[in-house]
């Protein structure tokens, strides 16, 4: 039968055709030539009026199975054409990955804030707040209120800058224990970092200006014993799991007992190294119980509430934890020194 | 505080620990020992020997040969010492010993010279003669030893001991850090106390015994304390026949190793009871003494007094003086005079030891500028007690060494002694207080160790008179914890009643503001809060601007010190101006300080504290990158109107044309700009210079950390250009507010994309152009609403003088 033979024709060559083409263009002219408006498989469908009425069904049939295949076999070969483009498209977009990033230029944040940030998130995870206090400080608040009244020994111990016989650069945190304790709301569980102030010149070691974190707790039945386990607590969690403390008596004019604080040198873990000096401890802050004399003054009854404070120098912190060689670099802000952290 | 232990075991005779035991325990017990030293390191085979001849080298003029007899053999040593000769005794090093220093007493090796045999000019040695630099000390503490050569032991040493030991240096110094409370522990006792009770031995004092010939001391000289405030306590006793002389080797080694300087035997004693008992005392040539006459009152402003070193030192009427009949003669607890000295041929000395008013002590010496070794004392307020013990304990001194003739009695012009100090006995409350479950017996017996007598009728605890510090509950507890022992008591966390761990708005947006300046490229800067006077010049204030009304430190570190920053921009344009100076390229910097703002003229009014936060950069960007940050802020801490930008701001220290205060919500903000070019050359920045400065209180004022979620558009948008001619002298932000006014809801948003001053245009204007979006939340917008919006936005502009572009 004519019409089979040129279907069977048509199949052949257009398949031909499909193999052959090695562009997605010339693939697609392929598919119009055989499937088009003006296609050969199109041609014979016009055809099929000359096709006797019993043997339509079977010869649409047979042109529809051609179609199928040919469409199949055009979709295959799409797919084909398709990833080799693709492939060839990556392999020329191939580029040089060790080449410099390109950085958003984000800043950084200053140490000493890094450190305190650690800190206020220690204490506030134990319910502290964090509260401030004013850095020009009444000499009641400073000196007086924390049983250090005018000639004690220890306001020459604290080189203190004056505004005027009343008013001081505060030389300490501390006054903001008693800020806090004089508004009267108990429990206490505070925190306060500031700037505070000393007539030191500035060198390696010293400076006029530095910071401490002071904090606070007032409660019924607070004990030493809670004063060195909330301690110990906070040097495990700053300086790392294994660090040991030692808590060695001390004196403070506002607490009672007093003690100083060392931690295991985290350098070495208290073997002794040139960092600790070879003691294996580093000494890191001062505390106590708050003085009945401090609670009595700031409107506290020392027979029904107790408290411990303590006072950490951030810088003493930061220069430790990051190894700062010398203070001033806190205070200069190069910015070579500022990208380290 | 140095002292050897040596002179500690003297009181506590069964101590027995090695030195860092010693250390550890009385660091722990509260005694802060700072550091020890041993006197005798890098000293090793060092015995006496007795120089047996002398002959010459025979190859060297300035070299002699010895033969040493050191006990169990002689032995030949070279020496080129000019002071050895037969029959001396001396200290040698044997080969394979060690020295600590060098003949000439230049700083000592760290590990000591080793001595080994050899030969000298070829003659063998075998061993060294030793000076006393050599034994690692000096003639200011042995003044017995000969300027150049070797030292020579007394004639009755004994040939072959131990050399080191001999000069008493088989010893440890300790220094301690005692702190300003325990004014009882800047004293052999006071220590010697502590180690007994920190090491539970018994502290065997000196007992005190004086026997005086029968005469009596108020027929020598008469005493009147006429400032009674300032001098609670005068004693005063008389030795008379006084030889001065040096002192014994023991007293000398002892102060030795405090790093007392041995002088004679009267110096050595006020010397050696003030190390040991605390107490300063102060010996007067009684025969200068007008009328036999001591009164202690001020002294008048304007007096001038030469004191025993030769200096002359003007006076106030807060000083208290030592006076006789006519003249002054000291000044009380800091220094004696001149003409009162004790000089060699004294005969008679009136010894004073006196308890003073600790503060005035301390004001007196810093006024006059002479911080004494007796008024570092002095100044800590000392026990009345303890003057009567010291000159005791001085004149038996006197008598067991042979100085002179102590005169029967003592003057004692004493203000009543304060009854000794009670304190309840509450065993259960010290445990609660600590935390602790110490039994009663057991704080019983640490308060027998420290000497505080317990009265079981009262239930008190009587607290001795040198124990000044215990006044309390408190300080009882102390004393319990202290010696049972810091370490051992227990560690909980607190209990009782939850608190919520809280960090203020305030601190919140300051994150948020450190968050934001990282982000956008600035690093974090920390400055000093005061700064020069002469920083409002430099930032080009008027002379009678506000701002220059700052809070004045009284005692600053200088005057680039001296007063509390009203502007917050000194300290970070100091800092860029450093990197600058380095040649770091695109430095962003920003800090969070405070400004101090004095609020009236009463001195005691508290300044106003504003936390600013200052940005400032060189290098890459411009004022529209300084802009950018600072809405990039705003915008993240809900302050989400649009800012006002006002350019006539006219801050003297900006570029008069590239600068704008900052207004939200019809308050003003903060500022920025471009660093004014004359500044920027102030600071020695060679680069344009951008600032910004956000006052904080005004942005707690308007932030929030609360959103609400307003949907996403459903509906399409509509775009709309629009081309202007614009009058130069309009600002874009007046063509904003007009868009931002008249557009209505529909109008989403606006931004401008062109911008044009040039030829095309006409003389006086310039080109605008914006792109404008409308659209509607609940539909799709119709021409006719866009229209209707556009008129009216139009309308507007036309009012600036602005037209559409043809």
């Amino acid at each position: 039968m004519a019409m089979k033979e040129r279907l069977a024709k048509i199949r052949e060559e257009v398949l031909e055709q499909i193999k052959t083409s090695e562009s997605l263009e010339r693939l697609n002219e392929v598919r119009i030539g055989a499937l088009g408006k003006k296609g050969a498989l199109t041609e014979i469908l016009k055809g099929m009026k000359d096709v006797a009425a019993e043997d339509r069904p079977k010869v649409g049939q047979m042109v529809n199975e051609v179609r199928t295949e040919l469409e199949r076999a055009l979709e295959t070969e799409k797919e084909k054409l398709e990833d080799l483009a693709r492939d060839a498209k990556l392999k020329s977009e191939v580029i040089d990955v060790t080449l410099p990033a390109v950085k958003n230029q984000v800043g950084h944040r200053h140490p000493n804030t890094i450190v305190q940030e650690e800190v206020e998130r220690i204490f506030v995870g134990m319910g502290y707040e964090v509260v401030e206090g004013p850095e020009v400080e009444k000499d009641y608040y400073n000196f007086e209120a924390l049983n250090t009244p005018k000639g004690h020994p220890a306001r020459d111990e604290q080189d203190t800058f004056y505004i005027n016989e009343d008013v001081v650069l505060r030389t300490q945190t501390s006054p903001v224990q008693v800020r806090t304790m004089e508004k009267g709301k108990l429990p206490i569980r505070m925190i306060a970092p500031g700037r505070v102030y000393r007539a030191d010149e500035v060198d390696a070691t010293h400076s006029p200006v530095f910071h401490q974190i002071e904090g606070l707790v007032i409660d019924k039945n607070i004990t030493f014993a809670d004063l060195k386990g909330t301690l110990a607590e906070f040097a495990r969690e700053l300086f790392g799991e294994e660090t040991k403390v030692k808590f060695r008596p001390h004196h403070f004019p506002f607490t009672e007992p007093s003690a100083e604080v060392d931690v295991s040198c985290f350098k070495c873990g208290g073997k002794g190294c040139r960092f600790c000096k070879g003691s294996g401890w580093i000494e890191i802050l001062g505390c106590g119980m708050v003085h009945p004399k401090v609670l009595t003054m700031s409107g506290i009854d020392p027979e029904e509430y107790s408290g411990f404070a303590f006072g950490v120098g951030l810088e003493r912190i930061t220069l430790l934890k990051y190894e700062i060689d010398d203070m001033r670099l806190l205070y200069e802000n190069d910015v070579r020194f500022l990208k380290q952290f | 505080m140095n002292t050897a232990l040596s002179w500690i075991k003297a009181y506590v005779p069964d101590l027995s620990c090695t030195d860092q035991e010693y250390c550890d325990a009385m660091t722990l017990s509260g005694t802060k020992v700072e550091g020890y030293v041993r006197t005798d390191r890098n000293l090793e085979k060092i015995v006496i020997g007795q120089i047996e001849k002398i002959a010459p080298h025979p190859d060297a003029d300035k070299l002699i040969v010895c033969q040493v007899n050191i006990g169990a053999e002689t032995i030949q040593i070279v020496t080129g010492a000019p002071n050895v000769k037969e029959g001396d005794k001396v200290p040698v090093v044997l080969p394979g010993g060690k020295v600590a220093g060098g003949h000439d007493g230049g700083p000592m090796p760290e590990d000591g010279i080793p001595i080994k045999a050899g030969k000298l000019r070829g003659v063998p040695s075998n061993g060294m003669m030793c000076s006393i630099e050599e034994l690692g000390s000096s003639r200011d503490l042995y003044p017995e030893a000969p300027e150049y050569g070797i030292y020579l032991f007394p004639q009755d040493a004994r040939v072959g001991a131990d050399a080191v030991e001999a000069l008493g240096l088989r010893d440890t110094v300790f220094e301690y850090e005692i702190t300003n409370n325990r004014v009882d522990c800047y004293s052999i006792l006071g220590i010697a106390r502590e180690a007994a009770a920190t090491f539970q031995k018994p502290f065997v004092p000196p007992v005190v015994t004086v026997h005086a010939n029968g005469e009596d001391v108020n027929d020598y000289v008469s005493v009147t304390v006429e400032d009674t405030d300032l001098c609670s306590r005068y004693c005063a006793r008389v030795c008379k026949n006084v030889r001065i002389a040096p002192s014994p080797q023991w007293m000398q080694r002892r102060l030795a190793a405090a790093g007392i300087r041995p002088i004679n035997n009267l110096v050595d004693i006020t010397n050696y009871v003030m190390a040991e008992y605390g107490q300063p005392m102060h010996a007067f040539n009684l025969d200068t003494v007008a009328g036999h006459q001591i009164i202690v009152r001020r002294a008048k402003d304007g007096d001038v007094f030469q004191t025993l070193d030769g200096q002359l030192r003007r006076l106030d009427s807060e000083v208290l003086m030592i006076c006789d009949a006519d003249k002054q003669i000291g000044i009380a607890g800091i220094m004696g005079g001149e003409n009162s000295k004790i000089t060699d041929d004294v005969t008679t000395v009136l010894f004073e030891a006196a308890t003073f008013n600790g503060p005035n002590i301390r004001k007196s010496a810093k006024r006059i500028g002479m911080r004494t070794d007796a008024s570092a004392i002095f100044e800590k307020g000392l026990d009345p007690v303890n003057a009567a013990a010291a000159i005791d304990r001085a004149c038996q001194l006197i008598e067991e060494l042979g100085c002179g003739e102590v005169v029967g009695g003592m003057v004692d012009v004493c203000q009543p002694i304060k009854p000794l100090t009670r304190i309840k006995f509450e065993p259960e409350r010290i445990n609660r207080f600590l935390g602790t479950r110490i039994s009663t017996e057991e704080m019983l017996a640490i308060f027998k160790r420290l000497e505080l007598s317990y009265d079981s009728v009262s239930n008190e605890i009587e607290i001795p008179s040198f124990r000044q510090d215990l006044q309390g509950f408190a300080d009882i507890a102390e004393e319990v914890a202290r010696f049972y022992g810091y370490d051992r008591i227990p560690t909980t966390l607190p209990s009782g009643e939850a608190t919520t761990g809280k960090i203020s708005f305030s601190e919140r947006l300051e994150q948020k503001a450190r968050d934001i300046a990282e982000y956008c490229g600035f690093s974090q800067a920390m400055t000093f809060s005061f700064e020069s006077p002469k920083v409002f010049d430099k930032l080009l204030l008027d002379k009678d601007h506000a701002l220059r009304c700052a809070v004045t430190i009284s005692n600053p570190l200088g005057e680039d010190y001296s007063i509390m920053r009203t502007i917050p921009l000194n300290g970070l344009l100091t800092s860029l101006a450093l990197n600058y100076n380095r040649r770091n390229k695109d430095v962003k910097l920003y800090e969070l300080c405070k400004i101090y703002l004095p609020v009236s003229q009463s001195p005691a009014d508290l300044p106003q504290e504003r936390t600013q936060f200052v940005l400032g950069f060189y290098g890459e960007g411009n004022f529209f990158t300084m802009k950018g940050v600072v809405e990039e802020f705003l915008e993240h801490v809900g302050m989400r109107k649009r800012p006002v930008y006002d350019p006539k701001a006219g801050r003297p220290y900006l570029h008069p044309g590239r600068q704008a205060d900052l207004v939200y919500d019809g308050k003003p903000i903060g500022y920025l700009g471009e660093l004014h070019p004359k500044v920027a050359a102030q600071y020695d920045i060679g680069a344009r210079t951008y600032v910004a400065v956000l006052d904080m209180p005004s942005i707690v004022e308007k932030a929030t950390f609360d959103r609400k979620y307003e949907g996403i558009a459903k509906y399409p948008a509509v775009n709309r250009d629009i081309s202007m001619v614009v009058p130069k002298s309009v600002l874009a932000g007046e063509i904003e507010a007009v868009l931002a006014q008249r557009g209505g809801k529909i109008l989403e948003r606006f931004s401008l994309f062109d911008l044009y001053e040039g030829s095309q245009i006409k003389e006086g204007f310039k080109s605008v152009a914006y792109t404008l979006t409308f659209r509607a939340k609940d539909k799709t917008l119709e021409e006719a609403d866009v229209s209707a919006a556009m008129r009216k936005i139009l309308n507007g502009l036309n009012q600036l003088g602005i037209e559409l572009r043809q």
